[in-house]
């Protein structure tokens, strides 16, 4: 196996509305010139391309081509696409670069969320056949996981609010954050739900956004960051469509995923991407998540949910805490599908 | 450059799915069509509903059909204020987990009652069947409390075995049109024809680009072209298809404006088909006036000249 690492990230901020089109163009092009400046290369130094995003959020057909427009393909690149988060771009990027056919790829997600209806869009990737249909929104099938967990004594509506709390007070320290400012557990209980036994801050926001990661293998990595963040395991795994035959308030693929890229030994940072607050508490239980791992210091998809970037945010926020010293092993998850369906875990460490 | 607000307009954008179905989802919403629900049995001995296609730990197909009751109870609950388009109800409602007598797994489906405060998990409820079913999921209007009073679907004969299913998928969608965009469609409500050039290679694109595909930068620099160019390449169309608006022979046409380094689709007529040529002079021609909106259909279409044709070296980089 090669080396491969995470040596630049940036992003979008995370709001509530753009202006731009559904193809992310407008919000792709500074950030991959913030990153491609900030490594001191040009489009001509990446060896490999690969999005996240949908063409159902895009509410059009092929939105990914127009996007490639930001790279500037011209001469043609070598280039993919995952309808998926962008992190699943990342596993992509990552095995290209493990055939040693290329050292650098770019790996890019985004999402206008806004144009739409999010949580009705959403319904749309449940079964085409017993699901769909009914349109069962993201909410509702959030809704019927959250209570299933408080009735069984799994956790209570005063921890999820908890998980929001601290999630809004990290937010303050983001500068892309959407929802961010300290709020106490009491007053957020305080509120009406919005989709019984989910509150508002139990939901993260509608947000539009884009995220953009460059990794590189072994010395090529070292002659561009101090200090890079190397990949030591990635997994994803998936559990079944049926809604009905999970146990939703387990995530066993999850639990596969951490296990096939190495386990949770000697992580300090985990970035876990929840877009409701239980499921951060599924996460933390089953994966053993105790008090000596910091949990999203980002703040989380709590607060700022750029669909087909938020998986990709949290690697590239992992890595971060490498690249800037704060630790030396970190964990970053992805998640896709309804009711953490599908799970990508992601470990990687600092080397002195 | 002036502040440009984006040009902006709704769009519904609807499909209809059409699935076949294999023979596990067949017997399922043959089952529905004839108001009963089937689950099948996998090698956990648990009985799924709706059925999974293949075992979940042996991946064999599932065959070992169990028919179970259209009553049964919640296992979990949520709950809707504000329905949105194509669900089950138009009004405040449930969504549920209902295991169905018989069944070991979870139906999700919408629960009809007024109020949250009506649901618990625990609760008896049984479907409420549609007054003509078709063999879709949909079957099953909703669930209703087990003792509510509900209409009685009339009796329907029995249905052969469905092999395909239609579901209509709808969406609706904010489309914005880009800054650069914005500025070429206004410029087209007025008559004109408006392209931006590359800061970087120059080159001047008719629509202008959120990003030049070369460079990954937005043109700026505005340019106005004149409604004069040429035929660079072009196709005759013979072959009728649904929506057409022209009788066929006619020719569709990249036309490359003069100034612009980028052509563009569009008819030419006013000549016979076999009359067009390459490196062809052509002008716009456009509707009247009062008709004008923010699009390229102000122009009908191209029509010649008569002046001489361009060289083939003055578009050569331009095919």
């Amino acid at each position: 196996m090669r080396d491969v690492a995470v040596v630049g990230f940036a992003q979008s901020p995370q709001v509530r509305e753009t202006t731009g089109t559904t193809n992310g163009v407008e919000m792709l092009v500074p950030i991959f010139a913030e990153v491609l400046s900030g490594l001191g290369l040009t489009k001509g130094d990446i060896g490999f391309w690969c999005s996240g995003s949908s063409d159902y959020l895009a509410g059009r057909a092929f939105s990914f081509i127009s996007a490639i427009d930001a790279i500037g393909p011209v001469p043609p690149i070598n280039e993919s696409h995952v309808e998926a988060d962008g992190a699943w771009a990342l596993f992509e990027a990552w095995v290209k670069i493990q055939t040693g056919e290329v050292d650098t790829a770019l790996v890019y997600g985004f999402g206008k969320s806004s144009a739409g209806n999010l949580r009705r869009t959403l319904a749309l990737q449940l079964d085409p056949y017993v699901l769909a249909p009914l349109y069962p929104d993201s909410l509702a099938v959030a809704g019927l996981q959250a209570r299933l967990g408080i009735e069984s004594g799994a956790w209570s509506e005063r921890e999820m609010a908890e998980v929001a709390v601290r999630s809004r007070r990290d937010a303050e320290t983001n500068p892309n954050a959407q929802v961010a400012g300290s709020k106490d557990v009491d007053e957020l209980l305080a509120q009406p739900y919005v989709a019984n036994p989910l509150r508002r801050h139990d939901c993260a926001p509608v947000t539009d956004g884009a995220s953009v990661i460059v990794l590189a293998a072994e010395e090529r990595a070292h002659e561009l960051v101090e200090r890079p963040a190397w990949i030591t395991g990635i997994a994803h795994a998936i559990d079944s469509a049926h809604l009905g035959a999970r146990d939703l308030t387990t995530s066993p693929s999850t639990v596969i995923a951490t296990q096939r890229a190495g386990g949770i030994d000697g992580v300090e940072v985990a970035e876990l991407y929840t877009p409701f607050t239980h499921q951060e508490l599924i996460l933390r239980r089953d994966l053993g998540l105790g008090a000596d791992v910091r949990i999203t210091p980002s703040g989380g998809a709590l607060a700022g949910n750029p669909m087909f970037a938020g998986g990709l945010i949290r690697i590239g926020e992992a890595a971060r805490q490498i690249h800037s010293g704060n630790a030396s092993r970190t964990l970053a998850h992805a998640t896709g599908g309804p009711a953490l369906q599908q799970n990508l875990v992601c470990v990687m460490e600092g080397r002195d | 450059m002036t502040v440009v607000e984006p040009l902006s307009a709704p769009m519904e954008l609807a499909f209809d799915y059409t699935r076949s179905l294999g023979p596990t989802l067949s017997r399922f919403v043959t089952g529905l069509a004839n108001a009963t629900v089937v689950g099948a049995r996998a090698s956990d001995g648990r009985v799924y509903v709706p059925p999974l296609e293949y075992d979940p730990v042996t991946h064999e197909p599932l065959r070992d059909f169990v028919e179970v009751a259209d009553r049964g109870t919640v296992l979990t609950w949520t709950w809707t204020d504000e329905p949105l388009p194509g669900q089950p109800l138009d009004r405040p409602f449930a969504w549920a987990l209902v295991q169905l007598d018989g069944a070991d797994t979870g139906f999700l489906h919408a629960v009809a009652v007024d109020s949250a405060d009506t649901m618990r998990t625990g609760m008896r409820v049984r479907a409420q069947w549609a007054q003509e079913r078709r063999g879709h999921v949909r079957d099953i209007e909703f669930f209703l409390p087990e003792d509510a009073a509900g209409v009685v679907p009339p009796p329907q004969p029995p249905v052969e075995p469905i092999a395909v299913m239609t579901t209509p998928v709808t969406m609706a969608v904010q489309h914005s049109a880009s800054i650069q965009e914005t500025r070429y469609l206004q410029a087209l409500k007025e008559g004109r024809l408006v392209g931006q050039r590359c800061p970087v290679c120059r080159k001047v694109y008719i629509p202008p680009r959120g990003a030049c595909p070369v460079d990954g930068v937005p043109t700026e620099e505005e340019v106005e072209l004149p409604d004069k160019g040429i035929v660079t390449t072009f196709c005759i169309v013979n072959v009728p298809f649904l929506g057409q608006r022209i009788k066929p022979p006619y020719v569709a046409a990249y036309v490359l404006l003069d100034g612009a380094d980028i052509a563009f689709l569009h008819l030419i007529l006013d000549c016979p088909a076999e009359d067009v040529r390459m490196g062809m002079r052509v002008e716009a021609v456009w509707k009247p006036r009062e008709e004008w909106e923010y699009g390229l259909q102000n122009v009908t279409h191209f029509r010649p000249t008569g002046e001489p044709d361009a060289g083939y070296d003055s578009y050569k980089e331009h095919l």
